[in-house]
């Protein structure tokens, strides 16, 4: 079996304290693998790792590999920058820029030096259309972002990732700031969006696991307790730990 | 008495202390720009704006005072902003935080408490005698220059920290570099607050005398510059000058361009009022 993304004894220190603890996994290709666990458990500070988002941390040291098809993203060859391009982001909280909702898609081809405007149009458009969004704002892209409203907001920042049609999407509970309606709405994209992209997603909620991801990692204290498809996990786990926390008996 | 009314009661009486407070200030600035108003309101009119200082004090105009703050102005803001801003981008932006950073962010902010006449100083040995500048209107600038950086660096690192971390990390997010992020998402985004430090800086310059006084900015200077290298006067040198001087129609004169001083300088904040609510509407985070 061959992963798009593979991470090999990984350790991670922040300072002297251990944030993860010899992680190994493999993420499929086009799937929904999902990052569970109770706060404090890594699985932020692992998502992280694959666009090295850490880098800004001071005390952040990384033993271990990351792969993508195959290629150490850790390696000094790896332009941070480049790696982003194919690495997209959506945050905890919709993070749109204070300009247009134009400006926020099209920001990603402006920084590539990008000046064809019928080429960023296209992209800008088939973006916000794959983010769901293109209904709803077709008629005023050069409104600020800032006056959507916290769902739209979000899907702004999933198009703005789109834009510059990465291969993997990383998302950070992208719905824990949203109402269940805006929530129903992002999940639903997700789902389409797998066919195309491959998401990680850390979520704080079980059932959202269950939903949308076709495989399930459970972190605990640095550690990766169980790592299986999503209906193992949630049907017939093999730890006792994975089974108390998806039955909400601790965390 | 219950404690429910003593706390009331200390609540009423610090309100109005306060009031009172507030009006003393008040006060005193209003019986100040209308004892101005009342001995300089008169004297201003076309020719007390373009004529050259003379000795006799109804012909005496300000035409070199003002070509000269506004000759200095321009220079010092050229010279300082760009210094200023990019010195506010580095240390906030860029800076990894350590003992040598910190020991420069604490002096900074320190050169902005320090009495201008030190700066005047500093300037007469770097900029007039060393760098043979004289006591041009290069020299001048330079020297109010080094006065506000500190003030425009304060202010820009103050704006800056405002925009949230979530922006930058979006945009690096997105495969940006830290400068495309700077320039793109927080400088923008920040604009209103470096801009509105910016005029308070260029205000304050606007009104320092005395290190001029001691670069060698000249009271009686009988032309206007035409270069940055000529000699100069500025506004509240001539001031200083016609107040120090015996006769009543001088200070007549020093009212009158008081006035026109405090209206530049309320225009320069009032602009600084303005550009902070139009920023601070369109950005709510």
């Amino acid at each position: 079996m061959k992963y798009k993304l593979e991470a090999k004894n990984i350790d991670v220190f922040y300072g002297k304290l251990k944030a993860l603890n010899n992680i190994n996994i493999g993420i499929t290709e086009n799937a929904v693998t999902a990052l569970i666990g109770p706060s404090g458990c890594g699985k932020s500070t692992f998502l992280r790792l694959f666009n090295r988002m850490n880098d800004y941390i001071d005390s952040f040291k990384l033993n271990g590999d990351i792969l993508i098809d195959d290629k150490n993203i850790y390696e000094k060859d790896v332009f941070v920058d480049e790696l982003r391009k194919n690495v997209g982001m959506v945050f905890q909280k919709p993070n749109p820029f204070p300009k247009s909702i134009f400006e926020n898609v099209a920001y990603g081809l402006k920084i590539q030096g990008i000046k064809d405007k019928e080429f960023i149009n296209t992209r800008v458009k088939d973006a916000l259309k794959q983010a769901a969004l293109w209904e709803e704002v077709k008629d005023d892209l050069n409104k600020s972002a800032l006056a959507l409203s916290g769902g739209q907001q979000q899907r702004v920042c999933i198009a703005r990732a789109l834009a510059v049609e990465p291969s993997i999407i990383l998302m950070d509970e992208p719905t824990s700031a949203l109402d269940p309606i805006a929530t129903a709405k992002v999940e639903k994209l997700i789902h389409t969006l797998k066919e195309k992209y491959t998401i990680i997603i850390v979520t704080h909620n079980m059932q959202q696991a269950a939903r949308i991801s076709d495989y399930t990692a459970f972190f605990y204290m640095g550690d990766l307790i169980e790592f299986d498809k999503t209906n193992t996990i949630f049907t017939n786990p093999k730890m006792e730990r994975t089974e108390n926390y998806i039955t909400g008996r601790f965390g | 008495m219950n404690n429910g009314y003593k706390n009331r009661l200390k609540d009423s009486i610090f309100k109005y202390i306060g009031v009172f407070a507030c009006f003393i200030g008040l006060i005193l600035l209003a019986i100040l720009i209308g004892n101005i108003l009342y001995d300089g309101f008169n004297r201003i009119d076309w020719s007390f704006l373009t004529s050259l200082p003379s000795r006799k004090a109804e012909k005496a105009g300000i035409l070199t005072a003002w070509s000269g703050s506004l000759w200095i102005i321009i220079f010092t803001f050229i010279i300082a902003v760009p210094i200023g801003i990019s010195a506010g981008v580095y240390l906030e932006e860029y800076n990894r935080k350590n003992q040598l950073t910190r020991i420069l962010e604490i002096n900074i902010s320190n050169l902005a408490g320090v009495p201008s006449i030190i700066y005047g100083l500093l300037g007469l040995e770097i900029f007039v005698r060393y760098s043979n500048l004289g006591s041009s209107v290069l020299a001048g600038s330079f020297t109010l220059a080094l006065l506000i950086l500190p003030i425009i660096i304060v202010a820009t690192r103050e704006a800056l920290k405002a925009v949230p971390a979530s922006i930058r990390v979006a945009s690096y997010g997105l495969g940006a570099t830290k400068w495309q992020t700077t320039l793109y998402q927080v400088l923008p985004a920040a604009s209103g607050g470096i801009l509105t430090g910016v005029i308070l800086a260029i205000s304050r310059a606007l009104g320092e005398t005395a290190p001029l006084i001691v670069v060698g900015a000249l009271a009686y200077v009988p032309f206007t510059p035409t270069g940055p290298m000529d000699e100069f006067t500025v506004l509240p040198i001539q001031i200083f000058n016609w107040v120090s001087r015996p006769q009543h129609e001088f200070s007549i004169n020093a009212a009158a361009a008081i006035i026109i001083l405090l209206l530049i300088t309320f225009t320069m904040n009032g602009i600084a009022v303005y550009f902070r609510n139009k920023w601070q509407k369109k950005i709510n985070w």
